[in-house]
């Protein structure tokens, strides 16, 4: 074992004191290998091994490519090519100079940082081709100031196409139906969801009232978003029904395409996210701070609301925060829900109304003016909304974050 | 200390009226009012048990249709032949996802958490955290206009030396690598950009679990003189089985009820043994492309409710299998 062999080498070698003193090195061996024996040193390949290895997989790869490819070079064969050279030379030369060992931990690596590099280029062209795309979308003034109601017509479109018109034409209803349709989910999940969380960590004793909620509320979590847009529509169409047994109002089943509707499916989707994140806040509240209100003669439901939700108010936001960004990019359970729409409407209960994700979606779909020579026009729109978009998602996150870290509650001296 | 806590007790009992503490003094309700919030608490709870009881009962009352016709009686076989292309579709799109995406997700977790350099690794896992927030949609347009065009090349390779070429000389080609690719607007490329979805949610479960094998345990392993592969061999995959697990279930729920990236990339709309030809679909993609234009009360709204249903409780298996395969191995795992 190459393990021994070291601790007895390095025990006989002078000590590298020994070596600069006054005597000076001794003539026989070289001062370098004195104070690092060459056991410690000799069984590793030279810095510019792997480097090395990297450079002949890809020069090797490019010329591969260059052949397979007639004259002109795939970039992803080459790098494919690059990577399997790389690590499968590496893995020999390893194997042939020191040991099986060895060499099967470098090629470990090896695939690990592949796999990395292989996730980073799907992850960085998302990124880059909404933000080149994006960008040139979201400097038209009128993108933050218009709807689309004067472009549904192929003529304007045409018009802009030709330079007869300035460009038109914004995400200012999807933006406004946005962020309404996330605003009343929120009013509606968040009680529910906090509630809940109260009940299961300060009243619940595990019984299995508390076990069927846990358990139902994982199962919530995996509904997938298509079904609660199902679901949505069909609780409208019920009370929809109801009430118009009931001589409320005289919507039909068929007129279910409302705002609200929307934000009901997206409830569906949130209240798990809301109940799993503030239970985790409020379970991490110290058992003491609890106490010493009750020694104090403050009942249970002050508690609650004075000391147990204070302390843990950081970690409640940063967790509806996240919740938020969760639903605000949700697409299937809206474009079943609320439909789609060309203008601003601010009414929930009136008629259909466009969010950012179905605007994203309907206009690359289905372009204004046709597919064809106009659609460049409505793509530019439409990767400019995904831009912002993608903004929105981030900054709640980074808020969240944030949030989280910054108004924290100090710990305990524990 | 003690006889000022006596002293007060005594006042208090003496005048119950006069208030000592702001918390206590207002609180004059009392009992009824702790009543009546731990009773909204317990509502909330139970009303939460009431939605899903809701979502299964509407989903399964308005199944009855697609399954059940006064005039027709039963037409289970009519549901199923309708039915199955699109099911086989979803599972064969969510595995194609699950094969490709897995192995990098637990790939790129490990390189955060054992093999990056321990000051970028936070930020790299932080980014990877960012990505899994990228709307669906985003993936969806990403896919139509930049992997659809971009992997064309690759399905033409591969209709030309796992089909045509084996035909011809063998009699015999891989049906699901036929015919010609088009714009590349088919399942597979979905399945890419599903895997690329998922990428974060696997590497992210997997990386916390990562991170939390015990210090202990790898330093061991190593002043036995392991290398780092063996090390993580022997000491990081056993500590964190369930989390990989549970991560690899929670990316195939994922990718099973993922909507707009498949409507968005794939065209067609027939069945087909192909993959790398348009057509096939999933059961999320009919339905967010059909529901709309049905009317309420057909037997196809009825169909498209139905299978909702059938996708419903096929998530719910996997979750279910995930959490049982999860208890199942804490018990043995050695871990704590």
């Amino acid at each position: 074992m190459s393990e021994t062999e070291t601790r007895e080498n390095s025990s006989q070698t002078p000590t590298p004191a020994s070596v600069a003193g006054p005597a000076g090195p001794s003539g026989q061996q070289d001062p370098s290998e004195l104070i690092r024996p060459r056991s410690l040193t000799g069984n590793v390949l030279p810095k510019w091994f792997l480097p090395a290895t990297a450079a002949v997989g890809v020069v090797v790869g490019f010329v591969i490519s260059y052949l397979i490819g007639g004259q002109s070079v795939n970039y992803a064969l080459w790098f494919v090519l690059a990577a399997i050279i790389y690590v499968l030379l590496s893995y020999l030369v390893t194997r042939q100079q020191l040991n099986k060992r060895k060499a099967t931990d470098g090629l470990w690596r090896n695939l690990v940082y592949v796999a990395f590099v292989i996730a980073l280029i799907p992850l960085i062209s998302v990124i880059w081709s909404v933000v080149v795309d994006g960008f040139q979308g979201i400097t038209h003034s009128s993108f933050w100031t218009q709807d689309m109601s004067q472009n549904a017509a192929r003529t304007r479109e045409q018009a802009i196409h030709e330079g007869e018109a300035p460009m038109g034409g914004g995400v200012l209803h999807a933006i406004i139906g946005s962020l309404l349709i996330t605003l009343t989910a929120t009013i509606i999940s968040v009680p529910i969801g906090l509630l809940t969380s109260i009940y299961l960590v300060e009243y619940s004793r595990g019984g299995p009232l508390s076990r069927g909620i846990t358990f139902f509320v994982d199962v919530m979590t995996g509904i997938p978003s298509i079904v609660a847009g199902l679901f949505g529509v069909a609780a409208m169409q019920t009370i929809l029904v109801m009430g118009n047994q009931l001589g409320l109002w005289s919507y039909t089943a068929g007129n279910y395409s409302m705002g609200i509707t929307a934000a009901i499916a997206l409830c569906v989707l949130m209240i798990p996210v809301v109940v799993r994140t503030t239970e985790e806040m409020l379970r991490v509240v110290p058992n003491e701070l609890r106490e010493a209100s009750y020694a104090l003669g403050v009942r249970k439901w002050r508690t609650v609301l004075k000391v147990v939700i204070p302390t843990a108010i950081s970690g409640i936001a940063a967790g509806v925060t996240l919740a938020i960004a969760r639903v605000i990019g949700e697409t299937a359970p809206i474009l079943l829900t609320a439909g789609t729409l060309t203008r601003v409407n601010w009414d929930m209960f009136a008629g259909s109304m466009m969010s950012l994700p179905v605007y994203i979606y309907q206009t690359f779909r289905y372009p204004f003016g046709g597919p064809g020579e106009l659609a460049y026009l409505s793509e530019q729109r439409a990767w400019g909304a995904a831009l912002v978009l993608i903004m929105i998602v981030m900054t709640l996150n980074l808020i969240a974050r944030i949030i989280a870290n910054v108004f924290a509650p100090k710990k305990t001296g524990r | 200390m003690t006889t000022d806590s006596t002293d007060t007790r005594a006042q208090r009992r003496k005048s119950p009226k006069k208030p000592e503490n702001a918390l206590v003094s207002a609180d004059r309700a009392g009992a009824g009012l702790d009543r009546g919030f731990a009773g909204l608490a317990k509502a909330a709870g139970i009303f939460i048990l009431i939605i899903l009881a809701f979502v299964a009962i509407f989903l399964s009352w308005n199944s009855v249709g697609a399954l059940y016709q006064e005039e027709e009686g039963l037409i289970i076989g009519r549901f199923l032949s309708y039915a199955w292309p699109f099911a086989l579709g979803t599972v064969v799109v969510a595995i194609l996802a699950l094969i490709m995406g897995a192995p990098i997700a637990i790939a790129v977790a490990l390189y955060i958490s054992h093999y990056a350099p321990p000051k970028a690794s936070k930020t790299i896992g932080y980014i990877i955290d960012l990505l899994a927030a990228i709307p669906s949609v985003v993936y969806g347009a990403w896919g139509m206009f930049v992997l659809a065009p971009a992997m064309v090349p690759l399905y033409h390779w591969l209709s030309q030396w796992l089909y045509t070429w084996p035909e011809e000389n063998l009699g015999w080609g891989i049906p699901f690598f036929a015919g010609s690719p088009g714009l590349g607007q088919n399942i597979f490329t979905a399945s890419v950009v599903l895997a690329v979805m998922i990428l974060p949610i696997i590497s992210s479960v997997c990386r916390e679990i990562f991170i939390q094998t015990p210090k202990l345990h790898e330093e061991a392993a190593l002043a036995l003189g392991a290398t780092r592969w063996e090390m993580i061999k022997m000491a990081v995959f056993p500590f964190a089985r369930p989390g990989i697990i549970s991560g690899v279930m929670l990316g195939l729920g994922r990718a099973l009820g993922e909507t707009m990236a498949v409507v968005m990339v794939v065209s067609g709309l027939g069945f087909q043994l192909s993959i790398i030809s348009p057509g096939n679909s999933t059961i999320p993609r009919e339905i967010a492309l059909n529901f709309g234009e049905t009317g309420h009360g057909t037997e196809r709204w009825h169909q498209l409710v139905a299978l909702g249903l059938v996708l419903f409780v096929i998530t719910l298996a996997v979750n279910m299998v995930a959490r049982w395969i999860v208890s199942r191995h804490k018990e043995f795992s050695g871990a704590n």
